[in-house]
């Protein structure tokens, strides 16, 4: 059992709360950079495309999580930071610029459509969102100058110090290139997590009413997670063009916004780890699924809508079942381990609320 | 004259729009929760239908097929609200709203591997003749469309002014503990609600695949009828009805007179538009509470 | 001059009158008290000075600032803190972490420096925390520290609620009928609590409260409200006395 006694304010500001769980850490990082020597080119190329994705969800994170503001539509901002990208690039900017580039002119149109938006609650910012991710398809279409349209955007292998940086001929770099990124990221978002704007954000969303009783702005913090949400987002949308290599008005399509909120809610709402873990299930899902059809039936047709259907049923699930996600899963059989045997039965019953109607605010 | 057909075609979609949105907004007059698997449940109602119906499956007349079609997908709303959203009691919007997201999947899904992914049609009645009123053409099924349609807005509307359940629906939505504490039982309630849904959609759906084909991706239509519903004002039936002719009658003037990129995107950026100008819908039903 | 002054403040939902030409003013440093039956106006009377509603008449005056002129997220910057009725706590926080929100008017951090997690946001981090370690003093906290609020009684989140008040340093306390719900023990610890902080932290506090025993043991002079207009104002005992608040609401009989 590690009981922790916190003798000084550093204490509970630091990253690890103590040895054991910065020794973890630390060795989960040793073993992401020697990934390129354990794995094979094809399952370092599913790690990368994990990676990706986990940066796509801390960015959904960000927003649903932490600040409570549910979005379906954030493939438009992963199709922004793609794109915005590939035009840069195209202008002759390096990709060292291009890059954060791209995430900050994401960043600033997702605090564009913020405006509007922070008037809207639960259901209705759902639906608005999902109308931009619908919207987004039809306007990278129109602005085909720009984006190739319906034939799509090709990207050109990156220049990156000197080197040129593949997925195909160089999967090791590309794969190092994304773990420092995916390793940025997580740093920011933990930073803010633990200073006064992450605790903001979570007033936000936990009762806006005494959030602006203690002098938060909401409109300006909800612009502001927004804003970093789509940044980052955008930065993952950029990550998976050059992955993909080519990308179409078709790529990011709604279906995509909506795996990714139930990529995070089967995750962990809420947590670092959740954006991670969700990961992992949405990346490897397809392999898993193609090795299980392979099991059960002897003919190769593919089943379409299989792996959207059983990622819902998942989904399902563990809202039924598990609501925190597999983080909460990990916490509650960690603390039962710690606290052994004195775990009690329903520790994490949660309180039963009863409903109150929301058209009366 | 050209604009008037545009205008009555228009009205007969958005009819199919706010039949839809009226099982949207009964769900959530009643139980404050969002359906977003409403457009799947008309997809999965129009292919029971068909499952019943259609002479490569059982061919039953239409007539009995249909009625037991609407019973069934209202036993299927209110086993889906037993089983599933009962657990649900307690827990916040955002994830019975996610719940429903991932339903409406699985629903696709299923739906695909029972009946394929083809667009078939159902062999209904209501698909033969046209009537014609000056120049005006219109196909039966739009006109069944049409009429079914103010028909159970007016019903439902009074369903829940003026009956008992009714009221009993909509205080169960507004306070749940003082409810219960009303002797109303609200669990069952919001079962029936639910299956009320589900009758509703399968109306929908039926009328919907007499006027054209249908595949299990129909029920992407409910996105649009989603918009609809929020443009009329969530909480409003007449309103839902009033949405839905709003898209249905836009679309066809946005394809005439509008670039073809642009008259897709009519129905959402009215959507967004709406709740920029008026967060709350046309005809909103929210007001201040005191703190 | 007064600390807070209320002039001739009316405010109309639609045909109820809630609050009908009410005039009072506050003096620093005193515990003043609103009593009124349900519906007399008084919760509406804190909201007003939040402004989370907007006068239809009348002016608002805080420390020689026009109130009206300020948004909602501004009154904590002013120095005037509240709690809430029905607990408006963060359920998915710690203890610690909703009176760290308190702090929030004092931060002085940008968004960049706190991404990056300068020295100079470990220093104000540091600084939050020291503030808030003597309101956890002062109130018993410490054993609630790192616990999530979902899981505490409902009398420990009450004290949470005006912990995170108090975090914020304020010059004004508003207290929403800070003893509901209570049982009298508790209710003993709010009154010490209410008379420290007048006392020793020099807090003007303003409050709502129904319970008579504690109105009477700690303020220094009560403003009886019925159907939004003053009703009688003055010492707890005087006001107790009058005749026309016994009618009200004190029953026949009742008298002190």
């Amino acid at each position: 059992m590690r009981i922790q006694f916190k003798t000084s304010y550093e204490h509970d500001i630091r990253l690890f709360p103590d040895r054991w769980s910065f020794g973890v850490y630390a060795a989960l990082l040793i073993v992401a950079f020697a990934l390129p020597w354990l794995l094979n080119a094809f399952y370092l190329g599913e790690a990368t495309n994990v990676l990706i994705w986990a940066i796509a969800g801390l960015g959904l994170m960000l927003l649903t999580g932490q600040t409570g503001q549910a979005s379906l539509g954030h493939a438009a901002f992963l199709a922004m930071g793609c794109y915005t990208g590939a035009i840069l690039m195209e202008m002759g900017l390096s990709f060292l610029l291009a890059m954060p580039l791209a995430g900050l002119v994401t960043g600033v149109i997702g605090m564009l459509f913020a405006i509007p938006a922070v008037r809207l609650h639960g259901v209705y910012l759902a639906i608005a969102t999902i109308a931009l991710s619908i919207l987004a398809d039809d306007i990278i279409v129109l602005l085909e100058p720009w984006t190739g349209g319906v034939s799509g955007k090709f990207f050109e292998p990156i220049e990156l110090f000197g080197q040129t940086i593949d997925r195909w001929s160089t999967p090791h770099l590309f794969y190092w290139m994304v773990l420092v990124i995916t390793i940025i990221c997580t740093l920011f978002y933990r930073n803010l997590l633990r200073a006064p704007l992450g605790r903001a954000m979570a007033a936000v969303r936990d009762s806006e009413v005494s959030a602006t009783a203690m002098g938060v702005h909401i409109a300006y913090t909800k612009a502001l997670a927004f804003g970093i949400s789509c940044a980052i987002t955008g930065i993952a949308g950029f990550l998976m063009g050059i992955f993909s290599g080519i990308v179409t008005n078709e790529t990011f399509s709604l279906v995509i916004s909506i795996q990714l909120l139930m990529m995070i809610v089967i995750g962990g709402l809420g947590s670092i780890h959740g954006a991670f873990f969700g990961a992992i299930v949405i990346a490897f899902l397809p392999q898993a699924l193609s090795i299980l059809t392979d099991a059960v039936s002897s003919s190769s047709v593919a089943i379409p809508g299989l792996e959207s259907g059983v990622f819902a049923a998942i989904l399902i699930a563990f809202i039924l079942f598990e609501p925190m996600g597999i983080y909460g899963r990990w916490m509650k059989i960690r603390i039962w381990f710690e606290l052994f045997p004195f775990a009690r039965k329903d520790m994490f019953r949660r309180q039963k609320s009863y409903l109150k109607t929301e058209r009366l605010r | 004259m050209d604009l008037l057909q545009l205008l009555v075609s228009g009205l007969a979609n958005g009819c199919v729009y706010g039949l839809i949105a009226l099982g949207f907004v009964l769900i959530y007059k009643a139980t404050e929760a969002v359906n977003f698997a409403q457009g799947d449940f008309m997809m999965l109602g129009a292919f029971v239908t068909l499952g019943l119906v259609n002479a490569e499956y059982m061919n039953l007349p239409f007539w009995i097929g249909a009625p037991i079609a609407i019973l069934m997908m209202g036993l299927f709303g209110y086993l889906l609200n037993f089983f599933l959203l009962r657990h649900l009691f307690g827990q916040s919007q955002v994830a019975v709203v996610i719940l429903t997201i991932a339903l409406g999947f699985v629903l696709r899904f299923f739906a695909g591997m029972i009946w394929g992914h083809l667009p078939v049609s159902l062999e209904s009645p209501l698909a033969l003749g046209d009537l014609r009123i000056g120049s005006v053409v219109l196909g039966m099924a739009d006109v069944a469309v049409i009429v079914v349609t103010f028909l159970l807005t007016f019903f439902l509307y009074q369903f829940f002014q003026k009956t008992k359940i009714g009221l009993a629906m909509q205080a169960a939505s507004q306070n749940q503990m003082a409810a219960y504490y009303m002797g109303i039982p609200v669990k069952r309630v919001q079962g029936l609600i639910w299956g009320l849904g589900g009758m509703v959609a399968a109306v929908a759906g039926i009328l919907f695949a007499s006027k054209g084909a249908i595949d299990p991706n129909a029920g992407y239509l409910g996105i649009k009828a989603f918009a609809a519903a929020v443009i009329g004002g969530f909480g409003s039936l007449p309103g839902a009805l009033a949405g839905g002719l709003i898209v249905g009658v836009i679309e066809p003037f946005a394809s005439r007179y509008l670039a073809a990129g642009y008259s897709q995107i009519a129905p959402y950026a009215l959507l967004l538009a709406v709740l920029i100008f008026r967060p709350h819908g046309l005809f909103a039903q929210v007001r201040n509470k005191k703190v | 001059m007064s600390l807070l002054e209320i002039r001739n403040a009316t405010l109309k939902f639609g045909g109820v009158v809630a609050v009908n030409d009410l005039s009072f003013s506050v003096e620093k440093g005193e515990v003043y008290a609103i009593v009124g039956p349900n519906g007399a106006g008084k919760s509406t009377v804190f909201n007003l000075i939040s402004r989370f509603y907007d006068p239809f008449a009348g002016s608002l005056t805080f420390d020689g600032q026009n109130l009206l002129k300020r948004g909602a997220d501004q009154i904590a910057d002013l120095g005037i803190a509240r709690t809430f009725q029905n607990i408006e706590l963060f359920d998915h926080a710690t203890v610690l972490q909703n009176l760290l929100v308190g702090r929030h008017r004092h931060r002085k951090t940008t968004l960049i420096e706190e991404m990056l997690f300068t020295a100079r946001v470990r220093r104000e981090e540091k600084a939050h925390r020291a503030a808030v370690e003597e309101v956890i003093d002062f109130l018993d906290l410490q054993p609630y520290r790192d616990k999530m609020i979902a899981g505490l009684p409902y009398g420990v989140r009450k004290v949470v609620e005006l912990g995170r008040a108090l975090s914020s340093g304020p010059k004004l306390l508003l207290l929403d009928e800070p003893a509901s719900g209570l049982s009298v023990e508790e209710t003993q610890d709010m009154r010490w609590w209410i008379d420290d902080i007048r006392t020793q932290m020099g807090i003007t506090v303003l409050m709502v409260e129904h319970d008579m025993g504690l109105v009477s043991s700690v303020s220094d002079r009560v403003l009886a409200l019925a159907d939004g207009a003053k009703l009688a104002e003055g010492t707890p005992a005087e006001v107790q006395a009058d005749p026309a608040v016994i009618e009200a609401y004190l029953g026949a009989g009742a008298a002190a």
